[in-house]
């Protein structure tokens, strides 16, 4: 492996040269650092970054900390996941400049591992969208195809490990905003089971959806992370106390005979040729492996997409209802002293809104405030909950026939910076191969599986029962050892940047 | 024209658990604004609720309390409106499973007791405090009472009189009391209450329209609205005119409900299940495990203080209304086995004392063992009755033991020596013979002139002091005599 730059390794490697003394985490955090103020002019992979503070966190880390599992290395974290004393917007106008006062538990569980947190990776404006162009500051880039987006809604974090400009990130997926992301990027994105990671500290979007997972180059990087963050939290109700297994001592077991289900559901139109090629390609590739495959059945798939829209917007209303001006973040500062008392605070509540969302966000609220409203929240939120249910029941079922099910990650490889930006629907048909895993609760990994012609990154997605994370990254790690689409990187030259400008 | 009213009463009631309901911020009254708040209950971005189990709990001790039964899974919904005092602009509460329904509370009503229904009870996070300025147009938030856990108890429309309204308060707020989950102090807000009213004839089978009264911060306002409501809308019907159905708020300065807002006005709460905490089955061994628990409450108490102390009807009502007055009683009964002058103690110079002063019986400090000390006193003779009501008065004053106010009584004497000169004096004169015994050296006699000088004084010079004055005063009087005689 020929490498120039520290940050083009992965958390692994990174953490056998930092233990046998061979590198210093300083060289490592000044490689990566350079590598980000180089591209990130044009990717904006991050919203800021702040040299000066990751090297006194360094500095901290070091001097505090014991050797951990993530000892020195950087881990990038989505603008939603809440970092003591730093700035965190979730790429909002309406949170600019809100500082938060308290750590994430996934936070201090990467600190506790010797982390150095590095924050703001760009996003979806409040993790609304499939392509980081709804962010309020400025969309990001494909390291693959800077006319392309990266994905989203953790398009940053994805880009960002993409591009060597993170060793590892973390994002959130509500709708497949980890494992969509990491497919257009060409690297690999985990969603754990609902209840497997701790949401605390994590801004909100749809609490019965959201779940924070790792973006990594490699399968065992996110086993690695996925190690880290998992387990009960006593500040998170829905965070579920089972074990966390060893998820990297575990990744080749055999995988001999595990049967993978390909559920015929996800093979319609609307799937792009080469997609369906590679994803063709990888089931003999299993084949070779010794694995079974067969198809199978999910039979409520077509609701998945409208049944999510219904729960997630719901929420999302409910979640976003905080941000009015009173306590923090942004307020309108147009003068409300003439209004009479009441219709001042009304005024100033409708204002900061107004100016402080961004047209996706306020479509959201809408769509979820009608849902919960008198009259219809029986024909939609409640008979939303009732697909749901039967979803769930489709992969219960499934589970009897299979270990595993294979599908793509996203229906075409990235499309082009704009191409839907003027069609929300085509743009929410972007997840709907991801959504059905959240809204069933179970955990799905993404990763890269073949290229298209243009040289974009293709990506498959399998997905396992309920905490069976373990088998998940064993079949991935399986197929890994056996190609070498992970290995391969963006050629980010000087002159590709200048012909995108 | 005569007509029934129909009342129901929503009381809000703050359960003093040492936490907040979904967070591990304290729950105290009167600490410095927003010195009681973390992220959770400031619902800053990020944050989630944690359920507090002794919230739980109480809840359900209060369910059992009155009778209702407990739900079989415990659930919490959104409710959603916009105000500034509500951090997230939702409350977590219930809405389609509340804690318990099917509840009753039994209120001795003008001599019968009566059941009223209970429709449900359930948990719910408080909101925040405002507060305006008075200078300026700006108002401030105080969000230490965000999140303290509050129940809400729901009657059914059950009442037909402002009285039954104000015994069903003053009971239920004796049970809470007894519980041990509430002070139900009004002016801290940890008892809030609304009412709603409708009018009927006697002959109708349906109800009339509703009206919904805010804003009452006592049991006497909830008396004078009602009071005031009743005849407002009587008037109206009595004109031939429908009663709106609306929401009023009680002006107290004006005395008066004025119209807040129209039920077609009310707001779309967009109720939905909170996804941040899951429902769970409600453990039926916990619930009967509260159920063994429950103490004694006021109606039980009330029927075992008639049997075992002998007390009348009315004196077990007036001693249980509230738990610490019971309790007074029942100590002070123990110590002194004189129950009935105990309950007389009690019910009139103590509750007069503290009608008067407007205190609770908490504001004063008070032992059993002094009002038995008290009834001592006067059995044995020592104080008269006027005089064990003036020790008793200072005794509630100053909070110090009677026999203590009562030595002290002469102590104040001191002041007026020329009292106790002129006590001492008369002694003198009026028993020569022991005036003479004294000078010839008997002792005894001296103890025999202080007796009677105290008794003069009605117990309320010093002993010693009376006994040190006469001593002098003997001595002289044996020098002069003696020296005249030597002369």
């Amino acid at each position: 492996m020929s490498v120039d730059s520290l940050a083009a390794l992965t958390i692994h490697e990174l953490h056998s040269l930092i233990s046998a003394g061979k590198i210093q985490p300083q060289q490592l955090l000044e490689d990566l650092l350079e590598r980000i103020e180089y591209h990130n002019g044009r990717l904006h992979a991050y919203l800021s970054v702040d040299p000066d503070r990751l090297h006194r966190q360094l500095e901290d880390q070091l001097r505090t900390r014991k050797a951990g599992r993530l000892a020195g290395i950087p881990i990038t974290l989505k603008d939603n996941l809440c970092v003591s004393a730093e700035e965190i917007t979730c790429a909002s106008r309406i949170l600019r400049g809100f500082r938060c006062p308290y750590d994430a538990t996934v936070v201090q569980r990467l600190r506790e591992e010797g982390a150095v947190i590095i924050p703001r990776a760009n996003m979806d404006e409040f993790a609304f969208g499939s392509s980081t162009e709804n962010s309020a500051f400025g969309g990001t880039r494909n390291p693959w195809a800077l006319d392309r987006v990266p994905g989203g809604s953790s398009g940053g974090s994805a880009c960002a490990v993409s591009a060597d400009m993170a060793i590892a990130a973390l994002g959130s997926d509500t709708g497949g905003s980890i494992r969509q992301p990491a497919c257009c990027c060409g690297v690999v994105g985990l969603k754990p089971t609902y209840g497997r990671v701790s949401r605390y500290g994590l801004v909100a979007f749809a609490s019965s959806l959201d779940q924070i997972g790792p973006i990594t180059k490699d399968v065992t990087d996110a086993a690695i992370l996925l190690g880290v963050i998992a387990g009960h939290d006593a500040r998170d109700s829905t965070c579920a106390p089972v074990e966390v297994p060893d998820y990297v001592s575990t990744l080749q077991w055999p995988v001999k005979k595990l049967r993978i289900g390909i559920p015929k559901e996800y093979f319609v139109e609307g799937i792009d040729t080469e997609v369906k090629a590679a994803l063709d390609e990888a089931v003999r590739t299993f084949e070779r492996l010794g694995l079974v495959c067969e198809s199978i059945s999910l039979p409520h798939t077509p609701y998945a997409i409208a049944t999510y829209y219904l729960i997630a917007t719901a929420e999302a209303s409910s979640n976003l209802a905080r941000y009015d001006g009173v306590q923090y973040g942004y307020r309108s500062a147009t003068n409300l002293r003439q209004e009479s008392s009441s219709n001042g605070l009304l005024e100033m509540h409708r204002r900061t809104r107004t100016e402080g969302f961004g047209s996706e966000v306020k479509r959201r609220i809408l769509l979820g405030t009608y849902v919960l409203s008198q009259g219809y929240y029986e024909a939609y939120y409640l008979k939303g909950m009732k697909v749901r249910t039967l979803i769930k029941q489709d992969f219960d079922a499934a589970w009897s026939r299979c270990d595993v099910i294979l599908t793509p990650t996203a229906p075409t490889p990235a499309f082009r910076i704009g191409e839907k930006l003027e069609n929300p629907l085509q743009m929410y048909l972007s997840d709907v191969y991801t959504i059905s895993a959240n809204l069933a609760g179970i955990p799905g990994l993404s990763m890269p599986c073949g290229f298209s012609r243009e040289g974009l990154p293709l990506g498959m997605q399998l997905l396992a029962a309920p905490f069976k994370e373990q088998k998940l990254l064993q079949i991935a790690y399986a197929y890994e050892q056996a190609t070498d689409w992970h290995r391969r990187k963006p050629t980010l030259s000087r002159q590709q940047i200048a012909q995108s400008k | 024209m005569e007509y029934e009213s129909v009342i129901g009463l929503e009381v809000h009631v703050q359960l003093q658990t040492k936490s907040k309901l979904f967070c591990g911020c304290l729950v105290n009254f009167g600490a410095a604004p927003n010195s009681q708040t973390c992220p959770v209950c400031l619902g800053l971005p990020g944050v989630l609720p944690v359920f507090n189990r002794q919230a739980f709990e109480w809840g359900i001790r209060v369910a059992l309390a009155l009778d209702a039964t407990v739900g079989r899974v415990m659930k919490f919904d959104r409710k959603q409106y916009f105000y500034p005092d509500l951090p997230k602009n939702y409350q977590i509460s219930q809405y389609d499973q509340p804690l318990a329904r099917r509840g009753a509370l039994t209120i001795d009503g003008e001599g019968n007791s009566k059941r009223i229904g209970i429709h449900r009870i359930h948990l719910e996070e408080d909101a925040g405090k405002l507060l305006h300025s008075t200078d300026e147009p700006v108002s401030f938030v105080d969000f230490n009472r965000a999140g303290v856990p509050l129940l809400e108890i729901v009657s059914e429309p059950d009442l037909r009189s402002t009285e039954e309204a104000y015994q069903y308060l003053v009971e239920l707020k004796a049970v809470l009391q007894y519980l041990e989950v509430s002070n139900c102090n009004m002016e801290e807000g940890s008892l809030r209450c609304d009412t709603n009213v409708s009018l009927r004839r006697p002959t109708d089978i349906s109800l009339g329209a509703k009206v919904e009264i805010k804003n009452l911060n006592s049991f006497r306002a909830v008396k004078q609205a009602l009071e005031h409501e009743i005849k407002r809308q009587a008037l109206l019907l009595d004109q031939g005119s429908a009663i709106a159905l609306e929401t009023r708020l009680w002006d107290a300065k004006r005395q008066r409900t004025e119209s807040m807002r129209s039920k077609e006005d009310a707001a779309d709460y967009r109720y939905f299940p909170e996804p941040d905490l899951v429902p769970f089955v409600i453990d039926s061994n916990v619930v009967e495990q509260i159920q063994a628990a429950l103490p004694e409450l006021p109606a039980q108490r009330r029927q075992r203080f008639q049997s075992v102390y002998q007390l009348s009807a009315y004196d077990a009502h007036v001693l249980t209304q509230e738990r610490t007055l019971a309790e007074l009683f029942e100590r002070t009964a123990c110590l002194c086995q004189k129950p009935k002058a105990v309950a007389n103690w009690i019910m009139g110079d103590l509750l007069a004392y503290l009608n008067a002063k407007n205190l609770a019986l908490d504001a004063v400090t008070l032992r059993p063992e002094w009002l038995a000390q008290l009834i001592g006193l006067v059995d044995d003779g020592t104080l008269s009755g006027t005089m064990a009501k003036e020790v008793w008065g200072k005794v509630l004053e100053r909070g110090i033991e009677p026999a203590v106010i009562v030595r002290e009584g002469s102590l104040q004497q001191i002041v007026d020596v020329g009292l106790l000169e002129h006590l001492a004096d008369s002694v003198i004169r009026e028993y020569p013979k022991s005036v003479e015994d004294y000078s010839k050296g008997k002792a005894n006699a001296l103890m025999y002139l202080v007796g009677q000088g105290m008794k003069r004084s009605q117990g309320k010079a010093n002993p010693q002091q009376m006994t040190q004055l006469l001593k002098r005063k003997l001595d002289e009087l044996r020098e002069r005599i003696t020296g005249r005689v030597t002369e």
